[in-house]
């Protein structure tokens, strides 16, 4: 396919990308590793000495890390299986002939442009607040007592409010997925007898499953760093601190950055796991 | 799958496509509606707003009190540079691995998408001191170098996936035509690459425009874009719906309307092909 | 001197052998059909010579001059590809001018040239669309006009008719035949068809494996194959190729006999075969005989008046003096032709 002349000038092409990339892995990568083997309180003393793997091992037992691992856990759960049942109906309904096709398509994208926090701000005052937001006007109309939504219903309002931008994202894949399907297919199934129902768990779901794994890994590997919406809605209180906000608070609001980087090589070893399942998609993807 | 269906499950569907179209879109809808209200309107009830006097005043106060402009500005800087940066350094690494592939070539194109999956928390602290050392905490250059690094396995994932769509047989054409490497990146690569090369830019400025990590904790009154500058709208402090909204709606709208027009590329960059 | 010559040229991908190390000389005005199965080296042969590749060993010499290290812009070949690779943003015109325009020519001159290949190909109609507003055939002219404006010392054909359906196929064929008359100059064209190949060669290239089975005219290689590979490989139908009792009894391993060379009798003859399809063309008919005693399929022809039904019985008895011998290593045995 090629020469050694164009060879040649295949690598200088792709030497700065490649060096941008590899300074800005390893040098960072490298600091925080170095740091989370140190005691190192900028504003306390600064750098206090080695101290092995103490501060992996505080990190873990502080009593913060349990609860942010279950926060984590069940926001990126909740979410996932919230955007993904109903990116699969919404995409199933939207596959369907309708009038005004485009304008429902450009309502539905929407909430994926807006900034997180933007976003987190919407929902907490216009919406969630108790008193002058839009549910409580709600919940007042029919009779009923407003929900302090962001403090008695902390964790669930970040779920609703994450899943509000998320939506439209698995929507928009799990729709492009459905409409690559050969409509023959679907015919030919008609043709020997399937209802609905089974021309959906027989050919559609099959079809999909592939697009649903990749939003799946996509989705996750975005909300295990979620952050913004949490920094200004709740900043981590009434239980809704998780692990990426746990490592932020460790490392600039105290300060203590050995644990906080320690803290972060977690999270790198914990986002490189789903990665690799990631890549094996993509990579196969690639070969065609 | 464009198949016929009766007119009474047509309607039915379109009732229902409307009405969950309608629900998602409900709190943008609704933020455009309190920017034209006064404070004291817009924390009534729905139907009282919807019936009070429309003002544009919550826009200007927004503009005149905390300089919207400034954050606007910044936004645009830090979108479009760091986005024109990373197509300047990608487009000479997609051309070399879309129609130069060694065996290297995948195994460089995987690492590069695996650091977009680096965790952004986990290299806080160690960017922080690279910044204040090289004294660009709080400037748009940090944040334009920061935004391309984050976006440049995209950029270059999507150059590539689109120059892999050029024949290589049409560029071999051009060498033997005559042309030099130079009159063919040139006259014959770039001209049919134009489209992969706008969606491309379309849609990492969006990206970038509401990246809210980097831009919440390495700006402070100075770089700070729009992001940050919302931001500072989450202290508990009175009530600003209407403010809170024109400043909201100023932010989002250009991003928006890109948006729209950029759905497909989307799918294609943030899956990184993995869905067609 | 408008000639190519090889020396030795070999070509590896990784570890494997593409090309076996070729010589081959084409001379001025020669037209050249490379031609064997898919994956024989054929197009990766057209290719080295082209620049597109760089070549493994071995040296490739264009007008006496040593181009082995060319890029393809400066060697003065023109290519027409199996895609056609026109410049999908570009119109006809602006096509068909892009190699004069690289060469650096005056406006004048270009736009001269540009016209005079566009009246000779039938394009003046079609010089303001784009590619994606022209037939397939057109735009195969359109390839070949942009080849021959530059006026090189070559043009390289690789698989140009093989995106066009049968009829335009056989249409395109008369005119790059005419093109090679009207220019006089060398032509390499790369095929897998066999019937492209005797058609326009002056000279065809049989490659197998990377390897150069036989070189000639093509009615040379139809009546004297120089290994069972190009007997059964130039001729349509195939060559009937018989090994066993039956081929030793004719002073050969194998033996070849052309569909052509057969008597056909209803009542007797050496070897008996029952009819199985039968293909009518109009000028000849096709018979394809099973017979027991070769334990093989065997394709005759016969005058298109002969009326047999599937399933009856036929006599062959092949002209003694058109048999193809060939020995145990699929050559041919010489003494006999």
């Amino acid at each position: 396919m090629s020469t050694k002349h164009s060879r040649s000038l295949a690598r200088i092409m792709i030497a700065p990308a490649v060096f941008a990339l590899l300074v800005w892995m390893l040098i960072p990568l490298s600091m925080t590793v170095y740091f989370s083997f140190k005691k190192y309180l900028p504003l306390r003393g600064g750098d206090l000495g080695w101290v092995g793997f103490e501060n992996y091992s505080r990190f873990l037992s502080s009593s913060s890390f349990w609860p942010a691992v279950g926060t984590t856990i069940f926001i990126v759960g909740s979410v996932l299986v919230i955007t993904v049942i109903l990116g699969i109906l919404i995409a199933l309904l939207l596959d369907q002939p309708i009038w005004g096709q485009g304008i429902v398509r450009i309502m539905i994208i929407a909430p994926f442009f807006i900034m997180p926090t933007v976003s987190g701000l919407i929902w907490k005052n216009m919406f969630m607040d108790p008193t002058n937001g839009f549910l409580a006007h709600l919940w007042r109309a029919v009779g009923a007592e407003p929900i302090q939504w962001l403090s008695h219903a902390s964790v669930a309002s970040l779920v609703t409010i994450i899943s509000w931008q998320w939506l439209p994202f698995a929507t928009l894949i799990l729709l492009t997925a459905i409409q690559s399907l050969d409509s023959e297919q679907i015919e030919a199934a008609e043709m020997d007898g399937a209802k609905p129902i089974g021309r959906f768990f027989f050919i559609i779901l099959p079809h999909l499953a592939r697009a649903i794994t990749v939003v799946i890994l996509i989705q996750t590997i975005f909300l295990l760093s979620i952050f913004a919406e949490i920094f200004v809605t709740t900043a981590g209180a009434f239980g809704t601190k998780t692990l990426t906000y746990l490592i932020f608070q460790r490392v600039l609001e105290s300060q203590n950055v050995g644990l906080g980087s320690a803290g972060g090589v977690y999270a790198i070893i914990l986002a490189n796991i789903v990665a690799i399942f990631l890549m094996r998609i993509v990579g196969k993807n690639l070969d065609n | 799958m464009a198949r016929t269906v009766t007119p009474q499950k047509k309607i039915l569907n379109t009732a229902l496509s409307w009405t969950l179209a309608i629900i998602i879109f409900f709190p943008i809808f609704w933020i455009l509606v309190l920017s034209f209200k006064t404070e004291g309107d817009a924390i009534r009830t729905p139907i009282e707003v919807l019936t009070s006097t429309w003002t544009l005043e919550s826009y200007s106060i927004v503009q005149e009190r905390s300089d919207y402009l400034k954050h606007f500005t910044n936004s645009i800087i830090i979108a479009l540079g760091s986005t024109v940066l990373g197509i300047i350094i990608g487009v000479p690494a997609a051309w070399s691995m879309a129609f130069v592939p060694s065996k290297r070539t995948r195994g460089i194109l995987m690492w590069m998408l695996s650091t977009k999956m680096l965790p952004a928390v986990g290299v806080l602290y160690p960017i922080y001191l690279i910044f204040i050392e090289l004294g660009i905490l709080d400037s748009r250059t940090g944040l334009v170098v920061i935004l391309m690094l984050m976006n440049l396995p995209i950029i270059i994932w999507m150059l590539y996936t689109y120059f892999r769509e050029i024949p290589a047989e049409i560029l071999e054409a051009a060498r033997m035509d005559g042309a030099s490497l130079t009159s063919e990146i040139l006259y014959v690569l770039t001209p049919m690459a134009v489209p992969g090369i706008a969606s491309t830019l379309l849609l990492n400025i969006i990206l970038a425009w509401n990246e809210a990590f980097w831009t919440l904790n390495l700006t402070a009154a100075k770089a700070a874009p729009l992001t940050a500058f919302i931001a500072s709208y989450s202290s508990p402090e009175g009530l600003f719906f209407a403010k809170l909204s024109a400043a909201s709606v100023m932010a989002i709208t250009p991003i928006l309307i890109m948006g729209w027009f950029s759905q497909k590329q989307l799918v294609r960059g943030l899956t990184f092909g993995a869905v067609k | 001197m408008r000639q190519i010559e090889l020396k030795q040229v070999s070509k590896h991908f990784g570890d494997i052998e593409v090309i076996k190390p070729i010589d081959l000389q084409i001379n001025d005005g020669e037209f050249v059909v490379f031609v064997g199965p898919s994956g024989c080296g054929k197009s990766t042969l057209l290719r080295l010579i082209a620049g597109l590749e760089d070549v493994t060993s071995g040296q490739i010499f264009i007008n006496g001059k040593d181009t082995t290290q060319l890029a393809p812009s400066d060697r003065e070949l023109a290519m027409v590809f199996q895609s056609y690779a026109l410049y999908p943003h570009m119109t006809v015109r602006k096509n068909i001018d892009f190699p004069l325009r690289m060469a650096g020519l005056d406006k004048n001159e270009r736009a001269r040239r540009v016209q005079e290949a566009a009246k000779a190909l039938n394009l003046t109609d079609y010089l303001e669309r784009r590619p994606g507003q022209l037939s397939g055939g057109q735009r195969q002219r359109v390839a070949i006009g942009r080849a021959i404006v530059r006026e090189p010392t070559a043009f390289l054909f690789d698989e140009p008719l093989s995106n066009l359906d049968a009829a335009l196929r056989v249409v395109m064929r008369l005119e790059i035949s005419e093109l090679h008359q009207r220019l006089g100059s060398t032509m390499i064209y790369v095929t897998h068809d066999q019937v492209e190949a005797m058609t326009l060669a002056d000279k065809i290239v049989v490659l197998q494996a990377g390897v150069i089975e036989q070189v000639g005219s093509p009615l040379d290689l139809y009546h004297n194959p120089k290994n069972t590979f190009v007997a059964g490989f130039i001729g349509s139908p195939k060559m009937n190729l018989l090994s066993g009792s039956e081929a030793e009894k004719l002073g050969a391993h194998t033996i070849g006999i052309r569909p052509e060379h057969f008597t056909i009798e209803k009542d007797s003859g050496l070897w008996e075969g029952k009819v199985g399809v039968t293909e009518r063309l109009g000028s000849d008919t096709f018979v394809h005989l099973h017979c027991p005693q070769l334990e093989q399929a065997i394709t005759v022809r016969a005058d298109s008046t002969l009326s047999v039904e599937y399933g009856e019985k036929l006599y062959i008895t092949p002209d003694t003096d058109q048999l193809h011998k060939f020995d145990a290593n699929g050559l041919r045995s010489h003494g006999q032709t």
